[in-house]
Parts: C-alpha cells; structure tokens; sequence
C-alpha cells in the first residue's frame, strides 16, 4: 500500500458500476413508456467498460472507465391497440426493446461488483492503518 | 557488535513493497471483472521479490562511502503475466471474481503478516535502545 493508486482503481470500478446501475434503473423505469412513433420511443441504454491499463508496473493508475452509453438496436415492440390514446393512424402503440428480466440480471451483477470494490478498499483501508501504526 | 540498520528489517521490507504492488494488480482485475476483452493479471511474486531484494536506485555509487538510496519505484520492470482462464467468456474477459477476491484476500493476509514481522523487529530494537 505504498500508494493511494489502490484507492483509485476500486473507486473508478465502483463508479462505472454505479453508471450501469443508473442506466439500468433508467431502463426499468421506462419499460412501459409507450409512444406513437418508433423514433420518440425509449430504447435501452447500456455503459460500454473499457480497461484503463497501466503501461507497466509502477506506471499510470489504472482502472476502469466508461467508454460512452450506447442505445440497444434490438427491434422495439409494436402492440395493436387502437383505442389507446397515443395510438398512431394505424392503431399500433410504440414500447421500449427494453428487457426487464435481463436489466435485473444487469442489476444483480453491478451490486455485486460494487460491493466487491468496497472490500477492496476496506481491505486497503485496513492494511494502511495498521501500516501506520507499525512499531506502536 | 557492527549492526546494519538497513539489514535489520531482513527481506520483510521489499516483500511489504511486492505485496502492496500485488494487492494493485488484483484490485485492478476487480475493478475490470465485467469489461469486454480485459485479461487478467498478475505477479510472479518469487521472481518480483527477487528483483525487489537485489534492486538499487539508477543513481549510481561510485564510492564505497556513497549512501545507497531507496528507491520505491523500482519495480518498474517486474513483468504482469497474464491468467489463464478457466472459463473464459466470449466477450473476451478473463477475469473470475471469485478467485481474484480469493487471492486479494491472501494477499492481504501475507502483507498483514509481513507488518507483523515488521512489528516484532521494531519493538525488538525499541527494547534494545531503551535497554529495558
């Protein structure tokens, strides 16, 4: 622990986790927003992780970084149903591609993975306290 | 009795340097444990303490009564070695949560026991200077 690099790491995994968590509770939220055109529909947004490596041991900290978010293509849902009041002229309603036994699988995962960096800190935490209070 | 202070700590010192660098390695694998295409990492910890216990500094010394520096750094060269994976994944990760948490955690513990051999050392000399 002869640096805080260790810190810095876990906490740029706990905040990319903490973005697939926002994106996947923005994805449950607007499961059932329906809309009457395929263009103004809600579609499912996923984070894109790329590894931030260090050139070589001792080098650049490393991490995790959040390459950007990116729209699911999967193909939106259409439902027949012409009494709804955002039917469009043919009666067809618009919903979301988003998938909500897969966003809670997502959910699952990223808690997970949260959690597992806060260990590591604690752990790092831990060890560097006792570090300090070497020969007490 | 000739008594070399920088000796007294034995190889404990360079190990608490290989272990901390280690304990970065993993974390890192953690953090990147749902990142397409991350491969993990890690040391070969017998060969970095080697290299750790017979590094010096680039300064170079040379007179016999130039001090030897301490150079915390010197790591730089270790090599990461890659992990083979037990099941790989087919977006490209190698990381498996459950053994890299597993090893964090021992490794945690080896750093714990090198502070404590630490410890001991520098009470011990406390004892001798005090003369208690």
């Amino acid at each position: 622990m002869a640096s805080f690099n260790i810190f810095e790491i876990a906490g740029s995994g706990m905040s990319a986790q903490m973005i697939r968590l926002n994106t996947t509770a923005s994805n449950i939220a607007n499961a059932e927003s329906i809309s009457s055109s395929t263009e103004q529909t809600y579609r499912a947004r996923h984070p894109v992780f790329s590894a931030v490596l260090a050139d070589q041991m001792g080098g650049a900290t490393a991490g995790v970084r959040v390459d950007g978010i990116v729209e699911s293509q999967a193909a939106l849902r259409k439902e027949y149903n012409p009494d709804h009041p955002m039917a469009d002229e043919d009666g067809y309603i618009h919903m979301p591609n988003v998938n909500v036994i897969e966003e809670m699988a997502n959910m699952i995962s990223a808690s997970r993975a949260y959690q597992t960096n806060i260990e590591v800190i604690n752990t790092a935490k831990q060890l560097m306290l006792r570090t300090l209070n070497l020969g007490q | 009795m000739p008594f070399n202070l920088s000796s007294a700590f034995g190889i404990h010192e360079q190990a608490l340097l290989v272990r901390a660098k280690r304990a970065e390695v993993l974390a890192q694998n953690l953090a990147n444990a749902d990142t397409p295409g991350y491969k993990a990492q890690d040391i070969d910890f017998a060969a970095a303490l080697s290299q750790a216990s017979s590094m010096n500094d680039g300064l170079a010394a040379t007179h016999a009564t130039h001090i030897k520096g301490f150079n915390e750094t010197g790591m730089e060269g270790v090599m990461l070695q890659y992990r083979m994976p037990l099941q790989p994944s087919i977006d490209g990760n190698t990381v498996d949560s459950h053994l890299e948490k597993a090893r964090f955690t021992e490794n945690a513990i080896q750093y714990e026991t090198s502070l404590t051999f630490l410890d001991g050392k520098i009470k011990s000399l406390l004892r001798a200077i005090r003369g208690e």
